[in-house]
């Protein structure tokens, strides 16, 4: 009986060896796993790095913020409202279906119904099929930024995703919380096929053999991914050898990963600018420009940034991040403490004043932490700070209400473009239009006008002027405390080459991963 | 005992509905749980739509009486919005790692403090009770979550011998995903070793003194006297006469902590990623899932009341004298 078993189990462990010759497994720690396999009922960082896995969009964003082909080989304008795209021919769903035309107009239609993504696509008019792989994409007003949503365009396999489920609903049903066919299944042209999955403990998604994209380098077959919510599990599991590549690496970790030669950390500058709103309705101090510009003065971002954020973070002093078309070289941090008490004094504020603050403790990387230095700062210039940190999940409840002074906001352009920062951040809170939606304090109308402005100028060189001018008046006028734009960071053994796959957006193409 | 056991049953009701009723009035100082199931962008006016949709606009009375009226008639204590399954489901799912977990500890407790505490008792001035005595001060004072790193920075990082996080390889125990049991493979055991020791130092060196500090008290009564006068054998002496009785505290002891074993788990499955119900309770307070946080409440009343009910049963067989009173 004995003999037996070993005899089975030697002839599994030789099985086992020849089958994972060539076969890569790829075990990846996040704080996060997607939240769903259906790609367009969140929005959100997690479920976008989801959909570049799983499915493909028809253009994506190179590292130097370029647009590169992927289900869409090229694209032309045919005249101001209508953009062209021609596409990839002979790719293949997951389920075995072939990639049309039909799919990209199926998937667009859906993911205007989706509450998340119906605000992104409203420049939009529709969606219309030329032929079986031409596909023109018609705007409501000229639109500049039609190939930047493109990289939203994730093509559903339409035939898989139509009909009922076994509760008699339709399978493409969008739905939050419930059932729902296209919840728990996925059919996308990505490099990677979902196989297992169990909510907040583990996704498993192997090769799809028929990928379309052969000219891609990856070579991951396997790749389980386990969310690792604990800063210190994730950092010990990478370092322990349990799994292959986390993120984020918290920055008080940045030292460890350095020191540890079987490991390497990759870090990428981003595009989330931190920042402290100051509401002029709620604290008639900051009315006063000079009020305002004390307090960006007397904020060392610079110092934040070197020692909190242990100089994984670009110190800011306008919104966009350089290489948008925003970006204002002159605009720079404007850290000065004795100018700030000197524009204290000239406001009449010399004995300083009293106000709230408020932030979030597990938003952004170490919000809390920028919080509370701030304070510190503004005490140096008279300025009485009572802080109050909590979780997000009642932070943004508090945010909605504007009841604190000062309120911290970090933003991420879903267009990566900064005219965006300006529509959600800066133009006056209407609940009307939605814009200023996290606005809590500063209102131009100038400003707003030249934010509509820009939305339908298609003239690059003219746009980009405009959206300098708007980061120009921010800065005179003190409109917000910028902090910094905060890097992506990932640790990752050594024979991943990671480099090539980590972006600007945070979403790692893992379908293009080398391990050596 | 059934007039025992009826009682018991009523009070549990009772207590699960002051719990369920407790949770419900504290459940909007928690978040909006409609935030989380949106991205930033999503107006409020949409949000608001989705609140609607999930009935958490009804007045508190509505909502409450919805609760209690599916919980009663049909066993169901709501839909959970982080995972989208009903809450019980997802407590049931995550049951087993907590269970294991505890089950693991449990028996380390067992097998160490047992004849740990029994040996200190006997031999108190023996370098090994000396230092068993010293060793525990120091588990007692450390806390948990440090134990934990410190476990991981040794056995996972520094030595590797030892994986750092998760539950490892999983056998469906019935086939039926019910039950996925990380006990019977090495991969599995491995994986359990960490979390339970460290789990363990928090109890480990109260049961020790415990059973130490009993035992001797035990060995001083007149019986024992007795029994060496009658020329017992030392083994008859303190297994017979003097273990059995102490033992019966510390039983009692043991279903309390046990008890407060469970709610500890919350840090040891936070530090090694344990799937369990401590981890999950975590996940609802962060992402404010009210709804599995109210089931769960209800759940863990519910077993805290059967565990100490099962003490108290298991008290009377130990005890007569308990029984005869229980049965009046």
């Amino acid at each position: 009986m004995k003999k037996i078993t070993y005899l089975t189990l030697s002839l599994l462990l030789a099985l086992s060896f020849t089958v994972s010759a060539g076969a890569k497994t790829l075990k990846v720690g996040l704080d996060a796993d997607p939240v769903t396999l259906d790609p367009q009922v969140q929005l959100s960082g997690g479920m976008m790095q989801l959909s570049h896995w799983v499915f493909d969009p028809l253009v994506r964003w190179t590292q130097d913020m370029d647009f590169e082909p992927r289900l869409a080989t090229k694209w032309e304008k045919v005249d101001d409202l209508t953009t062209r795209f021609f596409l990839r021919k002979g790719v293949k769903f997951h389920s075995g279906n072939m990639f049309s035309a039909k799919d990209v107009k199926w998937s667009f239609d859906r993911m205007r119904k989706s509450a998340d993504f119906k605000a992104l696509l409203d420049p939009f008019e529709g969606c219309y099929i030329v032929d079986d792989y031409t596909v023109d994409f018609k705007t409501k007003k000229p639109y500049p930024l039609v190939l930047n949503m493109a990289t939203y365009f994730f093509a559903m396999d339409s035939k898989f995703y139509t009909g009922t489920d076994k509760n008699g609903q339709p399978k493409d049903m969008l739905l939050k919380v419930g059932e729902s066919f296209a919840l728990n299944n996925a059919s996308g042209t990505g490099a990677f096929v979902v196989t297992k999955r169990q909510h907040n403990v583990v996704l498993e998604m192997e090769r799809f053999k028929d990928y379309w994209d052969t000219k891609s380098p990856g070579n991951v077959t396997k790749f389980i991914l386990t969310p690792i919510k604990e800063n210190a599990t994730r950092v010990a599991a990478l370092l322990s050898g349990g799994v292959d590549f986390i993120s984020p690496v918290p920055p008080q970790d940045f030292k460890r990963l350095d020191a540890d030669s079987k490991v390497k950390l990759h870090t990428i500058a981003g595009s989330r600018i931190i920042t402290f709103q100051m509401n002029q309705n709620r604290n008639p101090a900051l009315k006063d420009v000079r009020v305002r510009q004390a307090i960006v003065h007397a904020v060392n971002n610079a110092g934040i940034v070197k020692k909190i954020m242990k100089g994984t973070a670009t110190v800011a002093a306008q919104q966009g991040p350089k290489g948008y078309a925003s970006y204002k070289d002159s605009l720079k941090p404007r850290y000065d403490l004795d100018k700030a008490k000197a524009l204290m004094k000239e406001a009449g504020y010399e004995n300083g004043f009293e106000l709230t603050m408020m932030a979030p403790n597990n938003r952004y990387v170490n919000d809390a932490k920028i919080a509370e230095a701030t304070a510190q700062m503004l005490g140096k210039i008279g300025i009485k700070v009572n802080l109050k940190t909590m979780p997000k999940a009642q932070y943004w409840g508090e945010f909605d209400k504007r009841v604190a002074d000062m309120m911290m906001i970090g933003w991420h352009p879903d267009t990566e473009d900064s005219g965006n920062f300006t529509e959600f951040l800066i133009m006056c809170y209407n609940t009307d239009t939605g814009y200023g939606q996290y606005n809590s304090g500063y209102c131009n109308p100038k400003v707003d006008e030249m934010a509509l402005a820009v939305q339908s100028e298609t003239d690059i060189a003219k746009r980009s002027a405009m959206l300098q001018e708007i980061e120009q008046i921010l800065y005179d006028d003190a409109a917000f405390v910028p902090f910094h734009w905060q890097n992506h960071s990932y640790g990752a053994k050594n024979n991943l080459r990671v480099q090539p796959i980590i972006n600007v957006m945070n979403f790692p193409y893992i379908g293009d991963l080398v391990i050596e | 005992m059934f007039a025992f056991i009826v009682r018991r049953v009523i009070q549990a009701i009772l207590v699960m509905l002051v719990i369920s009723l407790v949770g419900f009035s504290i459940k909007d100082q928690i978040g909006d749980p409609v935030r989380d199931l949106v991205g930033e962008r999503v107006s409020p006016a949409e949000r608001a739509e989705i609140a609607e949709q999930l009935g958490l606009n009804d007045p508190f009375f509505t909502q409450y009486s919805r609760f209690v009226k599916n919980a009663f008639t049909k066993g169901d204590l709501g839909r959970s919005f982080l995972y989208n399954k009903p809450n019980l489901e997802v407590i049931f799912e995550h049951a087993p790692a907590t269970i294991e977990l505890v089950f693991g500890t449990a028996l380390i407790i067992i097998f160490i403090s047992l004849p740990l505490g029994v040996y200190c008792a006997l031999r108190p001035k023996s370098i090994l009770s000396r230092f068993a005595m010293s060793f525990s001060t120091l588990g007692v004072s450390m806390p948990v979550y440090l134990t934990a790193i410190l476990l991981i920075f040794l056995f996972a990082i520094h030595w590797q011998v030892l994986p750092s996080y998760g539950r490892g390889d999983l056998i469906d125990l019935f086939g039926n995903g019910w039950w996925h049991t990380g006990m019977l493979t090495i991969d599995g055991l491995k994986h359990l070793i960490l979390p339970c020791v460290s789990l363990s130092t928090l109890m480990l060196p109260l049961f020790i003194r415990l059973i130490r500090s009993e035992m001797m008290e035990v060995l001083e009564t007149e019986y024992i006297k007795y029994a060496w006068a009658k020329g017992l054998s030392p083994a008859r002496v303190w297994m017979v006469h003097a273990f059995k009785n102490t033992l019966l505290p510390v039983i009692t002891v043991f279903g309390v902590q046990i008890g407060i074993m469970f709610a500890f788990t919350l840090l040891t499955e936070l530090v090694f990623q344990w799937p369990g119900m401590g981890f999950m309770f975590l996940e609802a307070v962060h992402r404010a899932d009210i709804s599995l946080l109210i089931a769960y409440l209800v759940v863990v009343a519910s077993l805290f009341v059967f565990v100490n009910t099962v003490v108290d049963i298991l008290y009377g067989f130990i005890n007569p004298t308990v029984r005869i009173t229980g049965t009046k």
